[in-house]
This record gives structure tokens, C-alpha cells and sequence, in this order.
């Protein structure tokens, strides 16, 4: 069979970007092997763990479970968008304070999924938090401080940070 | 490259996507949120030669009035447009209960209605909250179209009655009836997980507070959902009591057959079936209590 190649664009983290692909190329490679933005890691690879998570039109999605065709006239958002020309995201900078990470694999995905969960829940319980994480696998930290991160990130952004 | 090599195509239209199905038959597969179907491909354990990515065909989606007392929604409605859909919520008021044990929502983002009731998996939450409300599915072919009940949609594991050439277009759910509560319960080995067990259960009284209808339906416990409405008999024109439970619970647990799996036997799941039917109805019924 003849691999089936298609020509998609598309746009991460606000640039543009053109390119062939073959259809069963995975969004998660393609962005780390053909972008090269490498900041996206991939864990399971059957959509468990979380590490892959991206923002799909600012909605956050697993990249290991979308063919990169898919992503042809979209919007994607990596880890690598995140900080600003200011210095880290709020969450960024409360998982430094709060030692929310060891090995950091997990980090990238827990990042993209609780800034959008921060976003559309300024002032979320410690029980909340615990849900929004529930998708992404950390096998470090036992999660408290990464709780206690994103109780301290959702307090900076309430007060006025990005 | 994870998945084996497919050949993929973009439906610009139902009918497309339909005459593409009638030529390839169980050789191609449906893309829909894919978040059943690609971790099967990259198994490798699902291997179509040709993939028909149904995402933009944008009148699969969504809810609205289907006939007298019931709603239509769209096959390719995603979990996450549901869970922010208040008014369909308070009209089906067991998916409130069920949605957030779907997976995560990174998932819920992409998976849809359609795809998960096509997947048919007997621990999924959908599945089993279908054939509790009594939903009727919509097929299509190239060449017609027929309704299924949800009962006879689910033959076996993994396994409903969609032929190679057909597509589930969208369900219509019965809204809840006056004087009814409705309640969702499961438990699994970690928040999104599977469900060891899974009971639907919804409670109708009469003018008199009598029971006079009790749908009960579980996950979990079967190669499909299961249509415990049977094992009520004890509730039937009676007042909601303790004692009439509890006959409910020991009959729907006489009347499953759960295989064990790893992580639970086969007695352990009877066990969680039979508490959270008891609790499920008592909840059911308190709502409606509640609401009145």
C-alpha cells in the first residue's frame, strides 16, 4: 500500500505552519518529531496518562488520540506557548514555588489541562482540583503539591495575573 | 507510526460518508471524537483500511425537539457540549449523573454520543443509560434508514446491530415524566475509570405516590448493558419502601451474571451492583420528593 499523504495547515501557538503528512501519523509525533516542539511528551500513547495533553481550539485534548489530519485548519496550543514574553504562566510559576514537579514528564500535560480548568474556574475547592486532575497520571509527587500549586496558581489569577 | 496504514478521507456530507461505507463495508471505520477507536489503532487491535472522518459534518451534532416528548441528539454530539447543556440536563436528568464518570475531560472534549454507543462497551456509563430511558437509535445506509430501541441495539460484546453498510445518525431520548426522579451510580477502581458496576435507575410515582414505573438499567456487570426493569416487580404499586428495595436489590443481583475481571470477582460486583441499586433507587426517589 502506498502511504497515504495528505497537506495540512495549521497553527500552534499562534504561528502558522504547512505540511505533508501521512495519515496515521499521530498528532503527539507530529508536533514532537516533525515541529520539533518536544515539549509535549507522550506516555501511554492510548489516551490514560494525560502527558500528551494540548489545547485543540482551547480545549484541552489528548494528542496521541488525533491523527495530525486531524488538526488541518485548527488552532493547537503546547506547553511551549505558555510562558509569556513576562516571565512563566501563573501555573508555571506556582508549580516551581510549590515543588509540583520531580521528573517533570507529566508537567507539560498538567499544565495545558488546569490553565484552561483556571480559566473557567476562578475560584475552584480542593475537591475540584482533584477532579480536573484526574486525567493526568503523576507518578512522583503523589499529587498533594501539585494541588497546592494550582490552589496558589487559581489565588495569583483571581488578582489580576494573565 | 502507531496505527497499521489506512487510507483517510474527509465526509463532506452525510450521504458521502454513507456511499463511502456502502463500497468499503466492515473494511472502513467511522471517525467520530476517536477516543475509543484510535487507542484501538494504536494497538493495532482495530485495523481499517479506510478511515471516513465524520467531524465536520456539522448537522450530526447538537440537541433539539424530536417527537411528542422526546429529544433528538446528534450522533456526533460531544460529552463536554452536554455537560454544559442545562436544559438538556434537567430534562435527562441521568446524564447529569453519569457524564462526569466518562473518562476525564480531555476526553469528554472529543468523544461523542454516537461513538460511544456504537463502541458498545458494557462497562461504558451510555450504554446502559440508553436502554434505562428506553432511547431510540436512528440508523442509515445509503440505501434507508430504520429506528432500533435501545434493548435490541446491543447484541454482544462490543457488539449492537449497526450493519457494515450503516451509521448511528442520533438517538431520541425520552424527557423525564412528571413525578419521576432519576439517579446514576457507579464505582470503578479510580475516578474515570470502567465501572466494576454502574446502576441507572429511574423512579415514577402516581397521583397516589405509588410506584407505577421502575426503569432500572446497569453497566458493567454483563458482555451488554442490562436491562434490570424486570427485577423492580417488588416496587410496582407500592409505596416507595425499605422493605420492597431490598427485594429489588436481591432480585436484580439473582438476576446478573458478571464474569469477574481482574480487578473484582465475580460475587464482588454482584455485591456493588446490589448497594448501588439500593442506594441509586433510594436517591432516585428522593429527588422526586425533592423537586415536588
Amino acid at each position: 500500500m502506498q502511504p497515504d499523504r495528505h497537506e495540512i495547515a495549521l497553527s500552534v501557538n499562534g504561528k502558522s505552519y504547512r505540511r505533508e503528512v501521512e495519515s496515521r501519523m499521530l498528532l503527539s509525533d507530529f508536533l514532537r518529531h516533525q515541529l520539533m516542539l518536544a515539549g509535549t511528551h507522550v506516555g501511554c500513547e492510548h489516551g490514560v496518562c494525560g502527558a500528551c495533553t494540548i489545547l485543540l481550539d482551547g480545549a484541552p485534548v489528548r494528542s496521541c488520540l488525533m491523527l495530525a489530519v486531524q488538526a488541518n485548519g485548527h488552532e493547537l496550543a503546547t506547553v511551549e506557548g505558555l510562558a509569556g514574553e513576562t516571565g512563566l504562566h501563573p501555573v508555571q510559576q506556582a508549580m516551581h514555588e510549590h515543588h509540583g514537579l520531580q521528573c517533570g514528564f507529566c508537567t507539560p500535560g498538567i499544565l495545558m489541562t488546569m490553565t484552561v480548568f483556571l480559566k473557567e474556574n476562578p475560584s475552584p475547592s480542593e475537591e475540584e482540583v482533584r477532579e480536573a486532575l484526574s486525567g493526568n497520571l503523576c507518578r512522583c509527587t503523589g499529587y498533594q503539591n501539585i494541588v497546592d500549586a494550582m490552589l496558589a496558581a487559581a489565588k495569583t489569577m483571581r488578582n489580576g495575573a494573565p | 507510526m502507531k496505527p497499521a496504514p489506512f487510507k483517510y478521507v474527509k465526509a463532506s456530507s452525510v450521504a458521502h460518508a454513507l456511499s463511502l461505507k456502502a463500497e468499503h463495508g466492515d473494511d472502513a471505520r467511522f471517525l467520530a471524537g476517536g477516543q475509543s477507536l484510535i487507542p484501538a489503532m494504536n494497538f493495532r487491535l482495530a485495523r481499517p483500511s479506510v478511515l471516513i472522518d465524520i467531524n465536520d459534518l456539522s448537522d450530526l451534532a447538537g440537541c433539539g425537539e424530536a417527537e411528542e416528548g422526546r429529544l433528538r441528539l446528534g450522533a456526533l454530539t460531544r460529552y463536554r457540549a452536554l455537560e454544559r447543556n442545562s436544559d438538556f440536563l434537567k430534562a435527562c436528568p441521568l446524564f447529569a449523573d453519569a457524564l462526569p464518570h466518562i473518562a476525564h475531560p480531555q476526553i469528554r472534549n472529543r468523544g461523542t454520543i454516537g461513538g460511544n454507543l456504537s463502541h458498545a462497551d458494557p462497562a461504558s456509563e451510555l450504554p446502559a443509560v440508553a436502554v434505562t430511558m428506553g432511547a431510540r437509535l436512528h440508523l442509515k445506509s445509503a440505501t434507508g434508514e430504520r429506528q432500533v430501541e435501545a434493548c435490541d441495539f446491543f447484541i454482544g460484546l462490543l457488539t449492537t446491530d449497526v450493519q457494515p453498510d450503516e451509521m448511528l445518525v442520533d438517538i431520541a431520548l425520552p424527557v423525564q415524566k412528571p413525578r419521576s426522579g432519576a439517579c446514576f451510580m457507579e464505582v470503578a477502581r479510580r475516578r474515570g475509570d470502567f465501572a466494576l458496576a454502574g446502576v441507572a435507575a429511574i423512579v415514577t410515582l402516581d397521583a397516589e405516590g405509588r410506584c407505577s414505573q421502575v426503569r432500572l438499567g446497569l453497566c458493567g456487570v454483563g458482555e451488554t448493558p442490562v436491562d434490570a426493569s424486570g427485577g423492580a416487580a417488588a416496587l410496582i404499586g407500592e409505596t416507595f419502601n425499605d422493605k420492597a428495595v431490598e427485594a429489588v436489590v436481591a432480585d436484580v443481583q439473582r438476576l446478573i451474571e458478571p464474569a469477574g475481571n481482574v480487578h473484582a470477582s465475580a460475587d464482588y460486583q454482584r455485591h456493588v451492583a446490589g448497594v448501588l441499586t439500593g442506594r441509586a433507587l433510594r436517591t432516585a426517589y428522593q429527588r422526586i420528593a425533592h423537586a415536588a
